[in-house]
Order: C-alpha cells, then sequence, then structure tokens
C-alpha cells in the first residue's frame, strides 16, 4: 500500500509541476489558463488522493476524519477550479484580450 | 514514519511550483495573466495544506484547506467580476 | 407548502454535510450532542437563507440517486480518462509549442442549468477545450479551442461524446 501512496505524490507532483510550467510557457491568457487548469486539478486530486490511501491506511477516528476532509477537497477542487477558470476566461474576453494567433473567434461576431 | 516524510518532501515540491507561478504574477503581463497565476497558486495551496496536514497529523490544517478552496473560489470569482465591468 | 419542502430539504442537506463533517467526535453515538445541537441550529439558519437559489430552476431532479449512479459511472470511467489524456496534450503542446487556436461556437442541445454547468465544467477539464461563455437563452457554447480542425465544428468533433453523458445525468 505505501507504494501506492508513493506513486500517488509522484504523479501529482509530475502533473502539478507540468501545470507551473505551461504557465510560464504558454503565449497568451486563454491558453495559459489550459495548462495551468487542467495540470493542476489533475495533479492535486492525485496528492490528494495519497492523503486518502494514507488516512484509509490508518483507520481509527483520525484516519476516518482524514479521509472526509480529503475527499471534501477533491470534492470542492473539482467542482470551483473549471467554474473559477471559465469565469476568467470569460472576464479576460470581455475586457478585451485578443487570443493569440486566433484562426477564428465566433464570440467578437456576436457582439 | 517514511511515509509521513514522503508527505513533506511532496508539500515542499509544490511550494517550488507556487514559487514557479509567482514569477507569472509578478510579470504579468495583463491582469487577466496575473489572476490565472494566482487563481492556480490557490489550488496548489490547497492541496499543499492537506499533505502538510497528514505529514503533521495536524487535521485542523485540512479544516483550513477545505475553507481556503471555498474562499479562494470565491475570490476569484469577485476578481474575474472586477476585471469584466471595473471598479461598480 | 412547496417553500416548506423546499426549506426541509435544504436543512436535511446541510445538516448531512454538518454530521459528515464532524463525524468521529462524541459519546452519543458517533457525535457528542452539542455538536447535534450546533449544527441543527447552523442547517436551519442556512436552509431559511438560501432555500429560494438551491431549488427554483429545476433542482429536485437531482435528487434522483439513477443520476447519481451514472454520474459516478461517467466519473471514473469516460471523464478520467478523458483528463489523463488533456494533461498529456497539454504536455505535448508545451513541449513542442504546436498550438492553432481559435474560438469556436457549436450548440449540444441542453436545457438545463444543471446539464450546461456539468458540461461546460467537462469540457474545461478534457484535452485541449475551455468554455469561455454559455449563451443562456439559445444553449451555444463558445469554446476556446487549442487546435482548431474545423471553423464551424459538430459538438462531436470538440468534446466527443460529453454531451450525450450530460443529457442522460442532467436532463
Amino acid at each position: 500500500m505505501n507504494a501506492l501512496i508513493y506513486a500517488f505524490l509522484a504523479v501529482g507532483a509530475v502533473f502539478n509541476g507540468l501545470g507551473a510550467v505551461a504557465l510560464l510557457r504558454f503565449p497568451d491568457v486563454y491558453t495559459r489558463i489550459h495548462g495551468a487548469t487542467k495540470c493542476t486539478t489533475f495533479g492535486s486530486i492525485f496528492s490528494i488522493l495519497a492523503v486518502v490511501v494514507y488516512g484509509a491506511m490508518r483507520g481509527g477516528g483520525d484516519g476516518i476524519g482524514m479521509v472526509i476532509r480529503a475527499l471534501l477537497a477533491l470534492v470542492f477542487l473539482l467542482l470551483t477550479n473549471p467554474t473559477g477558470s471559465h469565469a476568467l476566461a470569460r472576464a479576460a474576453h470581455r475586457a478585451g484580450i485578443k487570443p493569440f494567433r486566433a484562426v477564428v473567434d465566433r464570440l467578437e461576431e456576436r457582439k | 514514519m517514511i511515509v509521513e516524510l514522503s508527505f513533506g518532501i511532496a508539500a515542499a515540491v509544490l511550494l517550488a511550483y507556487a514559487l514557479v507561478c509567482a514569477v507569472r504574477l509578478g510579470v504579468g503581463p495583463t491582469a487577466a495573466d496575473r489572476a490565472v497565476a494566482l487563481d492556480t497558486i490557490n489550488t496548489l495551496v490547497v492541496a499543499i495544506m492537506v499533505l502538510v496536514g497528514a505529514a503533521f497529523d495536524l487535521m485542523i490544517i485540512m479544516d483550513v484547506a477545505l475553507v481556503y478552496a471555498l474562499l479562494s473560489f470565491v475570490g476569484t470569482l469577485y476578481i474575474a467580476r472586477y476585471l469584466e465591468e471595473g471598479l461598480r | 407548502m412547496r417553500r416548506v419542502a423546499q426549506i426541509a430539504a435544504t436543512f436535511a442537506l446541510a445538516f448531512l454535510v454538518y454530521l459528515v463533517l464532524t463525524l468521529p467526535s462524541g459519546s452519543l453515538g458517533l457525535w457528542s450532542l452539542d455538536e447535534l445541537l450546533a449544527g441543527a441550529v447552523i442547517s436551519l439558519l442556512v436552509a431559511l437563507v438560501s432555500h429560494r437559489l438551491l431549488w427554483e430552476r429545476g433542482g429536485w431532479r437531482l435528487l434522483n440517486p439513477w443520476r447519481w449512479l451514472v454520474f459516478l459511472v461517467y466519473l471514473f470511467g469516460p471523464f478520467l480518462l478523458a483528463m489523463a489524456k488533456a494533461n498529456l496534450d497539454v504536455a505535448y503542446r508545451v513541449i513542442t509549442g504546436r498550438i492553432n487556436p481559435g474560438i469556436v461556437k457549436f450548440n449540444p442541445g441542453l436545457k438545463t442549468d444543471a446539464g450546461r454547468t456539468m458540461l461546460a465544467n467537462s469540457i474545461t477539464l478534457t484535452p485541449g477545450t475551455l468554455t469561455l461563455e454559455v449563451d443562456e437563452e439559445t444553449g451555444d457554447f463558445y469554446v476556446h479551442w487549442i487546435n482548431v480542425r474545423h471553423v464551424d465544428p459538430k459538438p462531436e468533433e470538440v468534446c466527443g461524446p460529453l454531451p450525450h453523458w450530460a443529457k442522460v445525468v442532467a436532463e
């Protein structure tokens, strides 16, 4: 079971790092939101799943409390992260930031 | 023992990533870029808090992580609203 | 009558969350008496304030357990797979820098708030797409697509089977 924890932690660290690199390397706001949201959500899910496995292994009152809190944190992240990034992307577009080298921009045409 | 240590190491690694995101927070170039960087750092901080709670066996930090996740979401929504409409 | 049902349902949900959060703490069964009383009072306040927000626009349908079962199957099956693919896709584009972005519009034909929310969030977390805006009246989705293949795509071309799942779970 410990191997499972280490594997989850490693996967989480790799994908979170990918999110941070994507945030630095992509050329405009929208693509940065792509990279940052997808990778940090996926990475954090695995990091927190490691804690879930650890709590389940430990058992007892503390272990169960740990599992519940970690699972709730997981649910919150999964619900709020895409919603927040969606709000930011829409705000960026309404603030007049053009997508970098866009082939087509249907949202601009609507106005 | 070694498991707790590995949680601590993972938290330290995520903290390093949060500092990398802080570079984007500093250089911008637009306000939206900074907001995205802040949102990413918030996600990382939630994960860090959960890992630290497991590493040091502090249940209270996990409670803080839950509240932080929800409040940072509300904060992101307000920043987005500000970007859309300015200060109103 | 309707209002009472709304308040009762909100109270039950809030109290359930409170019970889960304070689970291993007490002498009276699993919980202590203080916790139960405090939880009841707080849940009642929450219910009185927020019952209208929760149920006015078709929230009742989501209490059906069958929808939750299908949602869990979706979450651990196609969604997790798509998310893993999305991350590998981001890795590929970070390394090669090969992007061809654009904002496209399509209409998946979803009617309810819950269905649209679920599809929008799923689109954001799956490969190469990011929801920018949902038109509340017509149900048009405006999606930032990192690798545009068609200027006027069908829903299936952008997000695969996701609209179908959203329909089954939330409509």
